[in-house]
């Protein structure tokens, strides 16, 4: 049996090749299309379109990787941060797993099924957009229908809603602080909104470290 | 060669990368798999971490549909499909697409059709600005989680704290966000009911008594099953819920 060290290593091996790869692949659409249909970029445009786009997402991204790595594993983040989707539906399906099966993310097991979890969410995303895609010309009508907007604009509060009892129950003497700070921030600061709870994400888990780490010495966790 | 966003040309140039996405997800999973079994983890529990995973997704999937339908309109249809298989939402792809047609001196959604240039210029934005968890990953992953170890190695307990406020406080932050518009009650805005800041928030209501009520069956009545199914059931009937609630708080 390989030692888990070697698994590890494997793991962040295979991850980098992978990652670097689907790197070159996003980035080849864009060149094919430019090549294929004789079309440069406008680069003057493109430099302005990116000083107004690139700064704030590169500065989410840098965030984001740095939270969600620890909690997402290694096989899970390599994986997580091609497919995206990550706080919506990638991590909060790794956590359920762990759940589950009972298993902390920090040991192998944990890791091991954190990245099944992960890989066949992305497996099943895949599939369904590219049946939607197939099918598209039936299904809009469909799923643009009046009646069902609610349900879809209101995915997130449906998926926090269950998680949130499973994982503050088990746990609230962690929860009680950020809850309540998350709370008191959202309701009154008016900024605060659908747009701005990725930044809040890393602010809300480093205050819960934070009182998490005082509890602890204080014998209270 | 006439350039059109919904070219059969462009629809295989984006099957390139979805099918890369879906081979790098099935690498992962068979390696998983097969490590599981190395180590002797229990063949029923993995069952049932794939067939739940795959049963949770399957609703944010078709949201994720709905939004390259919605991208579909101004972008074509290959291009929302590939950049929504790989790291991309509806938001972000709508901000980066409105931008870089900002620097053309163009609107997004009054373009009447786009030209070859456009695009190019639209998918490099898209493309660039997004790539930094692709490549950082790589770069920092590996330290990140020796670092983790290496807090385990020191303080067991320490640890497993540390990750579960890790996650609670992730969670934290999206129980916060359900109650971003709650203040409408006493300041209203102009095109919302007073009341509709409730909706997200009694749609999490139903879907934490839903979680309550599947924990309930499974101690009381002993439906372990239930434990597979309860955050998709939540998740479900939470959305279905938000149809008559949003009639009735608007």
């Amino acid at each position: 049996m390989r030692d888990t060290n070697t698994y590890m290593d494997s793991v962040h091996r295979d991850g980098r090749i992978w990652n670097i790869g689907m790197m070159l692949l996003l980035i080849l659409f864009p060149v094919s299309v430019a090549f294929l249909f004789g079309a440069a970029p406008d680069w003057g445009a493109l430099a302005l379109g990116l000083l107004a786009t690139a700064p704030m997402y590169w500065a989410v991204g840098i965030i984001e990787t740095f939270t969600f790595v620890p909690m997402l594993g290694a096989g899970g983040s390599y994986l997580s941060f091609v497919t995206g989707n990550i706080s919506n539906l990638k991590l909060p399906c790794a956590l359920n797993a762990l759940e589950q099966n009972e298993v902390s993310a920090s040991s192998e097991e944990g890791e091991i099924v954190s990245t099944i979890a992960i890989a066949v969410s992305s497996i099943v995303t895949t599939v369904i957009i590219l049946i939607g895609v197939i099918c598209i010309v039936p299904l809009t009508p469909i799923l643009e229908a009046p009646v069902l907007e609610p349900a879809f604009a209101q995915m997130l509060p449906a998926l926090f809603g269950g998680l949130g009892v499973a994982f503050v129950s088990k746990n609230w003497k962690i929860a009680v602080a950020p809850v309540v700070l998350m709370l008191i921030l959202f309701i009154f600061v008016p900024a605060l909104n659908a747009g701005t709870v990725g930044i809040m994400v890393p602010v809300s888990v480093l205050f819960t470290i934070a009182v998490s780490r005082i509890l602890y010495q204080k014998g209270v966790l | 060669m006439v350039f059109s966003v919904n070219h059969p040309l462009l629809f295989l140039l984006a099957l390139i990368p979805v099918v890369g996405v879906l081979a790098q997800s099935v690498y992962f999973l068979v390696k998983a798999l097969r490590r599981g079994r190395e180590i002797g983890m229990d063949a029923g529990k993995i069952r049932k971490t794939v067939r739940t995973a795959a049963i949770f997704t399957i609703a944010p999937a078709v949201s994720i549909v709905i939004s390259v339908i919605t991208l579909s309109k101004t972008l074509g249809i290959p291009l929302p499909w590939l950049r929504l298989s790989v790291v991309g939402s509806l938001s972000y792809e709508a901000i980066a697409a409105s931008n870089a047609l900002g620097a053309m001196g163009l609107e997004l959604g009054k373009v009447g059709s786009l030209t070859a240039q456009q695009y190019v210029n639209i998918t490099l934005v898209m493309t660039i600005s997004i790539m930094v968890g692709i490549w950082l990953v790589p770069v920092v992953c590996k330290r990140l989680l020796g670092g983790m170890s290496r807090l385990g190695a020191r303080d067991a307990k320490w640890a497993d704290i540390f990750q579960s406020a890790m996650f609670i406080g992730m969670i934290a932050a999206f129980l916060g966000y359900v109650f971003c518009d709650f203040s409408r009650l006493w300041a209203p805005v102009e095109g919302y009911s007073p009341t509709s800041g409730l909706v997200p928030v009694c749609v999490m209501a139903v879907s934490a008594f839903v979680m309550l009520l599947c924990g309930l069956a499974m101690k009381v009545l002993k439906w372990s099953w239930v434990n597979d199914y309860a955050l998709p059931i939540s998740l479900v009937l939470g959305m279905v819920s938000a149809i008559p609630i949003t009639a009735w708080l608007g």
